[in-house]
């Protein structure tokens, strides 16, 4: 007989994981404590758009563990625009913060992603708290930052069950170490958060974007250096050959039947302008330019940040991060059969057709210069085999385990979701 | 004021120094009392300690070596960079050794394509962007110290400066490190890529006060210079204006370069030194400055002014040339030296607080500094809540600092009740190690502690920093859970 409980009721179900649905901090806190004394392992999961993403919770032929729902622990604590602050509870839907900023025109500046698209073919944008676990930063990270640099503060329950908090709701704090940036992308591996504060900013008023047309991947990194280098503040680098442009929902990419380069400008109405007209003279010597305005630019820079214009059908995707200068090379030598070039080339996305062999390997002996392999889309036997995060050196490896022990001592958060897999208990 | 030390040094010294000097130079192991004099304290000069052993390694090797024999001896080991820290976080431990990386003063590489430069921890500040600059380049956080502070002892700060508004504190601007762990293991977190490789551990280290690891070599981000840069200096009579103004302008949807505010103390005080030519009959003045192209630069600087003339400023002006805006910033450079000439000391605090809690809380420091009989001057980085009241007393009068501290500690108090912090970028160190209960509970403070353990399980690096009560690792590690005596009963097992 399994359990499942749901908004404090309790009822059975057969052949369900048993799933835990706490409405607060204290149900949750009592749940841990409990799960921590058993040494039961729980998979902490928002809306659960995203446990396609790093390795499967597993537990080495030890069954499920059991699932910890955090979307009953929702809602949005407080909000000040003038502050440029909000806190949000985890379970939060991430359209929802999405909105209520826009209505105040202001944005997650990170830009996080809608992994829906790559995990699941649909849009999913999941949980504020998945988007903080998973800690991807789309593709103003070149100008804006990661999303751990807008993560505040965070209220969280560690693998003892107890409730602990880091940082505050000011930008300007160096009062401790900052926890909640490291549990930014740490894939609920650490602790589950009851509550984050996010700096916010003001979204643009404008976002234009310069395309060249026809630029080899060597070239056109040249051209993206030539942007970034230069004092116009761009906020997006991309590059996108011929056969992903034509999947374009904008038609002036779509129907390029070319490669496209795209820099992005955003801002004020006259800077916007005037750096448009700063950059086009500069690139000139790239080739042919052209504009996208509003809608038409706001959607390609979507395409771009959701790895959309990868084919669907390409069973495998790697999300390469390595020194931009590095971004050709790894393409080139990757074998891909689809590919996409962000942050001036230090984000590379990797498409293939089907799981090969050596795919991995090829792929990390390309990163000549360091930088992280994050396997993304694959099918679940090739996550439960493949080093789908990038193996750390031994030191680092055996640091983490001990950063990792000191929140969770019995392992019980998310078990093998970053890779190595440890029962509780064992040796 | 000395601050007792976690434990005091019972190794043997000279045995100590005898092995330090088969891996170091001679010369780069400094035991003689004179030499170690200068050491005895950082930029926080209200305490002192003085070191056993002073070392200064001059390779990565040499302080791997260090860490391992300290650790062997079971030595408290200070990693020390300029010393400029506000925090006492280089405060030696008595009799303990002290680490001075000075001799890291390289830099290693300048990458324009990839837009970093990589650095040794001793490389001032300043001395990155001198390196880059004409090339048109620059690293963003600028302490007040940029001159002589170093690298390294930024990342250990996560410092800031006046441009963290828009750029961000340092955290936000470095992409790697390399690291000696007290076990002497180097270890390489970042390089120059963005996204981290499995737990964000930079995000930690920086701004980990020197308690986790020896920062051997800092990856920092540079950017291109921005095209223009100009300020707006704009006086209120009142504080409340000003910062209704500060409000209205980041509401507006802008983000300026810096925005710092100066009360009427500050102001007589900077006149009286430096005469930049502030206006006379202001409470308080703002200067906001703007960078970036020149057509936004130019079209906020219209749209700041509106704003100002809204909210009842008594003067703006905008700076025309690039002496204007330098002169701007005379008066609010010269802040701290100004104070010091008003009274032979001066505390600095260093609490952040939401901007728009700005009137209410520089009332009550008013009324607190009548109370106790001691001035405040207020400089601070107003676009980002981050005040900094210099508390001005006279150490030669008896009781003077004891009242400066413990008036200063109030005020970090009142910062905290209104939803602030303790400190915006000085650091914690051992200044406000006993204030972090007013900030964290008990179990806030030991999961930090537990990441401490987790990179230096003995406790031998900076010691009696950071956290007012040591707990030893093998504690804080321990599992106090009964069987049996579960909560949540209402769960079922599955």
């Amino acid at each position: 007989m399994l359990w499942l409980v749901q908004c404090g009721k309790t009822r059975s179900y057969r052949g369900m994981t048993s799933t835990y649905k706490p409405t607060d901090e204290k149900e949750l806190a009592e749940l841990i404590s409990w799960a921590s004394a058993e040494a039961r392992p729980l998979e902490l999961v928002g809306s659960g758009t995203k446990r396609g993403l790093g390795c499967p919770v597993a537990i080495n032929g030890h069954g499920t563990p059991a699932r910890v729902d955090l979307s009953g622990i929702a809602g949005v604590v407080f909000y000040e625009p003038e502050e440029l602050v909000i806190s949000v509870r985890p379970g939060t839907p991430l359209e929802q913060v999405n909105r209520m900023l826009a209505e105040r025109n202001q944005m997650l500046a990170f830009e996080p992603l809608d992994w829906g698209w790559l995990l699941a073919g649909e849009s999913k944008p999941g949980t504020i708290g998945g988007a903080i676990s998973v800690g991807s930063s789309g593709p103003r990270r070149v100008k804006a930052g990661a999303a751990r640099d807008f993560v505040l503060g965070a209220h969280a329950v560690n693998g003892r069950g107890e409730c602990f908090k880091s940082g505050g709701r000011v930008v300007k704090n160096v009062t401790g170490y900052d926890l909640h940036k490291l549990m930014t992308g740490a894939y609920g591996t650490l602790g589950a958060f009851t509550e984050i504060t996010l700096k916010v900013l003001p979204a643009p008023e404008k976002t234009y974007t310069l395309l060249i047309h026809g630029l080899k991947p060597e070239r056109a990194v040249e051209a993206l250096t030539v942007a970034a280098n230069s004092p116009f503040e761009v906020s997006g680098l991309a590059h996108v050959p011929a056969a992903e442009a034509a999947r374009s929902q904008v038609s002036y990419v779509g129907q390029a039947d070319r490669a496209i380069t795209a820099i992005r400008v955003e801002g004020h109405g006259v800077s916007v302008t005037h750096r448009m007209e700063e950059l086009k003279k500069l690139l000139a010597p790239f080739g042919p330019l052209d504009e996208l305005h509003s809608m038409n630019s706001r959607r390609f820079w979507s395409e771009m940040r959701d790895a959309w214009l990868l084919p669907p059908d390409h069973q495998m995707v790697w999300r390469v991060s390595v020194p931009p200068t590095n971004g050709a090379a790894v393409v080139a030598a990757s074998g891909a059969d689809s590919w996409l070039m962000d942050w001036a080339g230090g984000l590379v996305w990797l498409g293939y057709e089907s799981a090969a062999p050596g795919q991995a390997a090829r792929i990390r002996a390309a990163m000549t210069e360091g930088g992280h392999a994050l396997l993304v889309r694959a099918p679940d036997y090739v996550r439960r085999e493949e080093a789908v995060f990038q193996p750390q050196a031994e030191g680092l490896a055996k640091l983490s385990a001990r950063v990792k022990a000191g929140f969770d001592p019995s392992s019980i958060f998310n078990p093998g979701r970053m890779g190595a897999v440890s029962l509780p208990g064992a040796a | 004021m000395n601050v007792i030390a976690p434990e005091p040094v019972a190794a043997d010294l000279s045995a100590l120094a005898a092995r330090f000097r088969r891996v170091l130079a001679p010369e780069c192991v400094v035991t003689d009392a004179v030499a170690r004099k200068p050491f005895e304290t950082d930029a926080q000069t209200m305490h002192r300690q003085m070191p056993g052993i002073v070392v200064l390694p001059e390779t990565v090797a040499q302080v791997a070596a260090v860490l391992k024999l300290c650790r062997d001896f079971g030595v408290p080991v200070v990693p020390r960079g300029a010393g400029t820290g506000l925090s006492g976080g280089a405060t030696p431990v008595p009799g303990g050794v002290l680490l001075a990386m000075t001799k890291f003063n390289r830099i290693l590489g300048i990458d324009y394509a990839n837009r970093c430069v990589v650095a040794q921890p001793g490389v001032t500040n300043l001395g990155i962007t001198k390196a880059v600059e004409d090339d048109g380049f620059y690293y963003a956080p600028d302490p007040s110290s940029q001159i002589a502070c170093t690298i390294g002892g930024n990342v250990a700060q996560n410092s800031g400066g006046v441009h963290c508004l828009k750029y961000g504190l340092t955290v936000n601007n470095i992409l790697g490190v390399e690291l000696v762990t007290m076990d002497g293991e180097v270890l390489r977190i970042g390089g120059k890529y963005l996204d981290p490789e499995h737990y964000d551990l930079l995000s930690i280290i920086t701004g980990s006060e020197g308690l986790l690891g020896v920062i051997t070599e800092v990856t920092v981000r540079i950017l291109p210079k921005p095209e223009t840069v100009r300020a707006l200096l704009v006086s209120f009579d009142s504080i409340e204006a000003g910062g209704a103004c500060v409000a209205d302008v980041i509401a507006s949807g802008i983000i300026p370069a810096g925005m710092e505010m100066m009360d009427r103390i500050t102001i007589d005080a900077v006149e009286e030194y430096c005469a930049p030519g502030y206006p006379a009959d202001a409470a308080a003045i703002l200067i906001c400055e703007l960078d970036g192209p020149a057509a936004e630069v130019d079209y906020l600087i219209e749209r700041v002014t509106a704003i100002a003339t809204r909210n009842g400023a008594i003067g703006v002006r905008a700076s025309r040339s690039e002496e204007e805006r330098l002169l701007f910033w005379l008066g609010r450079k010269s802040a701290f030296p100004a104070a010091a000439k008003m009274k032979p000391d001066y505390y600095v605090l260093d609490g952040t607080i939401p901007r728009n809690k700005l009137a209410p809380v520089l009332a009550r420091i008013g009324e607190m500094s009548r109370a106790s009989g001691l001035t405040i001057a207020n400089v601070f980085h107003v676009g980002d809540g981050n005040l900094h009241p210099l508390i001005l007393y006279d150490a030669n009068v008896p009781g003077e600092m004891e009242a400066a501290e413990h008036l200063g500690h109030d005020i970090l108090r009142l910062c905290v009740s209104v939803g602030g912090v303790l400190t915006g970028e000085h650091g914690v160190g051992t200044e406000k190690r006993d204030l972090m209960p007013e900030m964290f509970t008990d179990l806030d403070m030991q999961q930090q502690q537990r990441l401490k353990c987790a990179f230096d399980p003995g406790q031998h690096l900076n010691p009696g920093k950071v956290f007012p009560t040591l707990h030893r690792c093998a504690e804080l590690g321990a599992m106090h859970v009964h069987r049996g005596r579960t909560a949540f009963p209402e769960l079922p097992r599955f």
